[in-house]
């Protein structure tokens, strides 16, 4: 897919989110793929608190703000009750941050993809909770600093690595799954759109960058969305068919401090510190060029 | 097709449906105040290509006629579409 194919109408519009905002990027463009009727669900975070504020609502399709937890749950009860009234043209689709999917959400989202609900479940990850002022989530990446994980003498921002989500869902042997970055657009609407036709519970993990947590100029989200994925700290991949497959094997890394260096949450990280991202991310490639499909 | 602008008005108790429902798509605020730079479009060197539409967080840019048309409404001034332009035909230029 790419942009010739999109719909012209605009679904999400007029919101208030951050200038730049990678969130609410994906979100729009995710809905130009589904189309019309699509049916979303909101948990509290970045994208219900800039698209809901009454009377401003700025989704031009049904839309709806479930609780934190219950994203999934809430698009369990949507598709059953639209099947229930005879509907069968319709998605049901939901956009979680990474909060609310690798740490409040992930009860009500394993639950749905055991019980393989027709659903489809965007999770837009920005790497923290960043509608609450930028507090470390599961999926805040290792040193970077946060409010809840400040950089000191001692500790360099987060000790944690981030969790490995898109394999965590995959693991639940999901119908289909799929990793993706604002960055490389195209390959998102793709993905969005084969989710779209397959029947059963569908995943995809979009990074988008957010100038405020990141540390960015406004106008370089694209850019470090793209920067991610071509120095091998993200990756594009799916699952399907009970097997991994990697969409874009960079044959050179760019280099990762270069990366880090531009965001000001990573700008006190030593040299060490650094070292340890990088063996992390080649430990990572060796495992997926050995294990998955390409 | 999108949410559009409409006159803002007071909504009273018997406005607001029972439950917690309302029309979407329903916009009352702009958000020009946000700028500071504005994305200007060079009309001679815009060939259409669509990527400053394709990656435009606020969708506020359209193509007409084969040129990229801005919703200045609705645009932050973000910048965005003047990086991603190959052709430079986006220039950022003072709010005044």
């Amino acid at each position: 897919m790419t942009a010739k194919d999109l719909s012209k109408d605009e679904f999400f519009y007029g919101h208030k989110a951050c200038a730049g905002c990678g969130g609410s990027l994906a979100v729009r463009n995710a809905l130009k793929v589904i189309g019309k009727n699509a049916f979303a669900v909101l948990p509290a975070g970045c994208m219900s608190a800039v698209g809901f504020n009454f009377p401003q609502l700025c989704f031009a399709n049904n839309a709806i703000i479930s609780t934190f937890a219950g994203t999934a749950s809430m698009l369990t009860g949507i598709e059953a009750g639209l099947r229930a009234k005879g509907a069968t043209d319709f998605t049901a689709v939901g956009f979680a941050g990474d909060g609310g999917t690798a740490d409040i959400g992930i009860q009500a989202l394993s639950g749905a993809i055991d019980r393989n609900d027709n659903i489809l479940y965007i999770c837009y990850d920005n790497e923290a909770y960043m509608n609450t002022g930028i507090q470390k989530s599961g999926l805040t990446p290792f040193g970077a600093k946060t409010t809840t994980t400040p950089s000191g003498k001692n500790i360099h921002g987060n000790i944690r690595p981030k969790k490995n989500m898109f394999e965590i869902v995959s693991a639940h042997d999901i119908a289909y799954s799929a990793t993706a970055s604002i960055g490389y657009m195209e390959d998102f609407l793709n993905k969005v759109k084969k989710a779209c036709e397959i029947r059963g519970t569908k995943y995809i993990h979009v990074i988008a960058p957010c100038p405020t947590g990141w540390g960015i100029p406004v106008s370089n989200t694209v850019e470090i969305a793209r920067e991610i994925v071509d120095c091998g700290l993200w990756y594009l991949a799916e699952y399907e068919n009970g097997e991994f497959t990697l969409n874009h094997d960079p044959k050179e890394f760019t280099g990762v401090v270069e990366y880090l260096k531009k965001q000001s949450r990573f700008r006190h990280l030593t040299d060490d510190d650094i070292q340890i991202i990088i063996q992390s991310r080649d430990a990572k490639w060796e495992k997926i060029r050995r294990d998955w499909r390409r | 097709m999108k949410p559009y602008l409409r006159e803002k008005k007071n909504f009273g108790f018997s406005d607001i449906p029972g439950s917690t429902s309302f029309e979407a798509g329903y916009l009352v605020s702009v958000n020009s105040g946000w700028r500071s730079i504005k994305p200007v479009v060079n009309m001679e060197k815009c060939i259409g290509c669509m990527q400053c539409y394709l990656y435009c967080p606020d969708g506020a840019i359209s193509i007409e006629n084969k040129k990229a048309v801005i919703d200045y409404d609705f645009c932050k001034g973000c910048g965005i579409c003047q990086k991603i332009c190959k052709l430079n035909a986006i220039e950022m230029e003072a709010e005044r």
